[in-house]
Formats: structure tokens, sequence, C-alpha cells
């Protein structure tokens, strides 16, 4: 392609930017106009077909009765709201304690040295027994067998044991993020931070967790949206949490739409943490290409 | 030097490090008395690394004694960490911590390990910085440096904590060449104010300027060691000769 001469005006005010320039831009603010357009035309197809294979097919009326009940989910609501109260500050604690558990069994099994051999070894039985253990049978055990040894000072509110059995599964695999955040943090920072007389500990403090935090924030914000799904199973040990406000007007009105309502909340809920789960991610692996590149 | 005997302050006496089977520093033998700077040449992989790697701790030697002012530290029994305070170290990789700015990347140390207050710490760090023309990036964070403004924050982090003993890995190998002389200028500077320094170089014409003594080093042995003319100018052996005929073939003599 020929460029014209007078395409780059050799003016010494500012020229702004060339014909050559202008006309590209232009073009492409096109295209992106085309593109929306395309784009809302076929969503409004798509939408128009499915909603009426949908509606018009054989299952839609009962579907409807059974699962979109408005005065069900109206009357309900309340309930299942409150519900939902409980099972967030359950995930506020166990949250907190997951990360905090997790840190630490993630410190032990990184300690070097004889004398914490015992450490390290309880450290990585507990890990693998927690994280191999499904989460309903942990619950069942804590929540039912903990009671059942009616044993002085021990919890038996459905919620604690509950929490406890979320705190014990969760931890373990939360402590294994840490540890391969930790490891991931290159040895010569590590050689770096003793070299300027830090000792063990220092270097973890202030050198190594502090990176290994920022890498592993992605697969923690994962566990998160996960933890945030399981807080509901509590229900199963009888804490009236959303699940179980919703399951009680399940059975009250012979209706599922309660059912849909707390699972609603939930996926609202989880969305924002996906997004900036997301954008977290999309974040870090920028910062790795950056990195590579150069 | 006034007195006519001057305090030791590192010896290293034959001394061996092997990987597997690869021995990477065979007997070695060399001392660095205090005020001097001693230089290490060698050819890449000649050890250079390894024996700096091995006066600060972060490699167990497999025979042999260092002794940093006549304490011995290869003594499985001593504390490292105590060892260390006592020595500045620059790696020839970049070593700044990239989650702090540099500003806490110098007084990390003498904040955390010497108890230095905070506001003195950084006091004393700025006026590093502006010696080395850093200042206006004491709040920046590690990868908006360029790698020569990386390599010389790393250099001022050493000296933040007033060490016995420096050690320098090839702390000009990612400047550019006017900052060479910067750093020159710098290592001079330190001498005068009494640092004791060991360092590994590829910059013969820097060698030849700062050191008092230059030691080569081929394979993991000292072949060769005395006063920067002898070594450079008049060297005794043959693979000293002919490293120097490489390295000045290659333009940086
Ligand atoms: N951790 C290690 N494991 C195995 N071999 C190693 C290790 N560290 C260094 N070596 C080997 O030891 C030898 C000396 O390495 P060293 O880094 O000390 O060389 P150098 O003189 O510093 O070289 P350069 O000028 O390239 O920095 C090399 O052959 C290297 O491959
Ligand atoms: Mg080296």
């Amino acid at each position: 392609m020929t460029v014209p001469a007078e395409a780059f005006p050799r003016v010494p005010a500012d020229p702004g930017p060339s014909e050559l320039q202008r006309a590209r831009e232009s073009f492409r603010r096109g295209q992106a106009r085309r593109s929306v357009a395309i784009a809302s035309v076929s969503t409004v197809v798509f939408l128009a077909v499915a909603g009426t294979v949908i509606v018009t097919s054989p299952g839609w009326g009962r579907v409807r009765t059974s699962f979109l009940d408005g005065g069900v989910a109206r009357s309900s609501f309340p309930a299942i709201l409150e519900g939902l109260w409980l099972n967030l500050r359950v995930l506020a604690v166990c949250a907190v304690l997951i990360v905090l558990v997790g840190l630490g069994l993630a410190a032990l099994r990184t300690l070097r040295g004889a004398v914490f051999f015992p450490l390290r070894a309880l450290a990585t039985i507990y890990v693998d027994a927690f994280r191999g253990i499904p989460l309903i049978i942990l619950l069942y055990l804590v929540g039912f067998g903990f009671p059942g040894l009616r044993l002085q000072g021990l919890p038996t509110s459905p919620v604690i044991l509950g929490s406890v059995a979320l705190v014990l599964t969760y931890s373990a695999y939360v402590a294994e993020v840490f540890r391969a955040g930790i490891d991931s943090v290159h040895p010569s920072q590590r050689a770096a931070a003793r070299s300027l007389g830090l000792t063990y500990g220092q270097t973890m403090r202030r050198v190594v967790l502090p990176q290994a935090v920022r890498r592993v924030l992605p697969p923690l914000l994962n566990d998160f949206v996960a933890l945030q799904k399981d807080v509901g199973l509590i229900s199963v040990l009888g804490a009236v949490d959303a699940v179980r406000a919703a399951q009680i007007s399940v059975a009250q009105t012979y209706n599922f739409t309660p059912y849909l309502v707390a699972g609603l909340l939930f996926v609202a809920l989880a969305v924002p943490t996906v997004r900036l789960a997301d954008w977290v991610n999309g974040r870090a692996t920028r910062r790795q290409q950056a990195a590579g590149a150069l | 030097m006034s007195s006519d005997e001057p305090t030791r302050v590192l010896s290293v006496e034959q001394v061996v490090k092997r990987f597997g089977d690869t021995t990477v520093l065979d007997h070695v033998d060399l001392h660095v008395d205090e005020h001097d700077v001693v230089v290490l040449i060698g050819a890449s992989g000649s050890g250079k690394s390894t024996l700096l790697r091995c006066v600060n701790l972060l490699e167990t030697v497999d025979d042999g004694v260092i002794r940093l002012d006549g304490e011995d530290i290869t003594d499985p029994r001593v504390d490292a960490d105590a060892v260390r305070r006592r020595i500045g170290v620059v790696f020839q990789a970049f070593n700044l911590f990239p989650h702090m700015t540099v500003l806490d990347n110098i007084t990390l140390a003498p904040r955390i390990v010497h108890g230095t207050p905070k506001a003195r710490a950084e006091e004393e760090a700025m006026t590093l910085l502006r010696r080395v023309g850093l200042a206006d990036k004491a709040t920046a964070y590690p990868d908006r440096l360029s790698g020569g403004q990386q390599q010389r924050a790393a250099i001022v982090r050493a000296l933040a904590y007033r060490p016995r003993l420096l050690l320098l890995d090839e702390i000009t190998s990612a400047l550019d060449p006017e900052l060479v002389g910067d750093v020159l200028t710098l290592v001079r500077e330190l001498k005068t104010q009494g640092m004791t320094i060991l360092m590994a170089t590829h910059e013969m014409g820097f060698a030849r300027q700062a050191a008092d003594r230059v030691c080569f080093l081929d394979g993991g042995r000292l072949l060769e060691q005395g006063p920067p003319e002898q070594v450079l100018g008049d060297p005794e052996q043959p693979r000293t000769r002919q490293f120097l005929a490489r390295v000045l073939a290659a333009g940086r003599l």
C-alpha cells in the first residue's frame, strides 16, 4: 500500500493523528458497531426461539406450577433469607478460621530440622486425612457423633459442629494451596533474605509468605466459592439455614419453588466472588505472561 | 596501611566444594585483610559464585575452613544468621524483594535484624540512594526499575547495615557502561571508608583500578593471586594469560 506524502504533514504544532490513522480508527469504530449489532440481533433471535420451544413444550404447565410459583416464592422468601443470614455468618467465621489453620498447617509442613519431625508428620497426616474424607461423612461424624458421646463441655449446636467439620475439611485443602504458594517463591528470594541476616521465621514472614499469599489468591478464591455453597450442608445436621428453611417450606406447600429461591440466592452470593476470582486469575496470568515476555 | 600487621577479616583455607561428582572448588586458599578489595576473576563456571556462597554459608563446604575475624564459620555449631549479619551480599542476579518498595527493601534488615529505628534507617537509606542516583525511585517497586537500577538498589541494600565484609558477585554485569564507572567510584569510596570487599567480576578494567589483590580461579582451583599489575599485567600462569587474552579479544579489558 502506498501512502501519499500529504498523509504526514510536517507542521511543528501538534498535528493530531494523520489522515491514515483517522481512516484506520473510523474503520475500527465501524467494525465495533457492526459486531454489537450482530450480537444483539442473534441474542434476541435465540431467546425468542428458546422461549417458544420451552413454553410450547407439553410439560411446561407442570414445571411452572411446581417450580415457578410466585405466591410460594413470596411466602417462603423471608424465612429463606433469614436462613441465608445464618449461612453468611457461618461462612465468615469459617473462612477466617480456615485461612488461619491452613496457614499454620502449611508453615508446619515446611519446617525443616529433626526436632520438628513430629509436627511435620502430624500436619501431613491431618492434611491427608481431611482432604480425603468426604465432607458429608465428616459432617455426620462430627455433627451426630460428638453429641452422642455426651461429653461435658462439648458443643452440641449443629451450627457449631457443622462449622467444625467445614473448617477441618477446608483447612486441609487451603493448607495445600498455601504450601504450593510457599514452594513457588524462588529460592534466590530466601537466599537474599537469609544473606541479610534474617532468621528462618523472619524470612518466612517478611519475604516468602507475602509473595506466596499473592500467588495463591486465585486458587484461594476458588475454594471460597466452593465454601459458599458448602455452608448449606450444615442443614443436614438440623441447623435452620437457607437450605433447611427452603426444605421446611417445600414440605408445607408441596411445591419446589422454595428450593429454587434458595438456589438463586446462593447463585447471587457466588457471582461476585466468581467474577472477582476470574479477574484475579486473569491479572495473574497477564503478569506471568508479561514476565515471560521479558 | 599504618600498622604492619593488617587485621585478617576473611581467610579461606583449603576449601573444597563438590556438587555430586564435580568438584567446583578444589582446595582454595585465599584471604582478605581489613580495608582491602580482593577481586576474583575466572571464566564462567570457574567457581567464583560458589566460593562467595560458601563464605556466606549459603553452601556447606565439603572440606577446609573459612574464618571470619578469626572465628571458624564452617563449624556446624555456629549461628549462621549471626555470621550473615556481619556480611553484606549482592548477587549476580537481581534479588530485590518484588513485594516491597526500594526503600523497604533497603531498610528491612536494619529494622528487623539490627533494630534500627524506622526513621533513622530510612534517612540513611535515602542518603545511600542519593549517592547512587536512585533517590527518586525510593517509593517505586522493583519491577518499575531498569535492571541497572535494580542492581544499584541491591548494592545499597547490602550496605545499609554496615557489614564487616561485603561480597559482590558480578555487580556490574547488568549495568550500562557509564554506570559501571559510577559503581567503581562507589566501591572505591567504600574502601576509603574502611570497607572490606571480596568480589567476583568479569570487568578487568574494574579489577585493575579497584583491586588490592586479584585472584584467578580456573576450574575450581586458585591458580594465581597477587597485585593487579602482576596478575593482569604479567601473569605467571599460561592459563591466566590465555584467559586474559580471551577477555581482551572480547573487548572487556
Ligand atoms: N547448585 C548447584 N548444583 C550443581 N552444580 C552447581 C550448582 N551451583 C553451581 N554449580 C556448578 O558449579 C560450577 C561453578 O559455578 P559458579 O556459579 O560458581 O561459577 P562462576 O564462576 O560464578 O560463573 P559465572 O561467571 O558464569 O557466574 C559450574 O560448573 C556450575 O554448573
Ligand atoms: Mg557467578
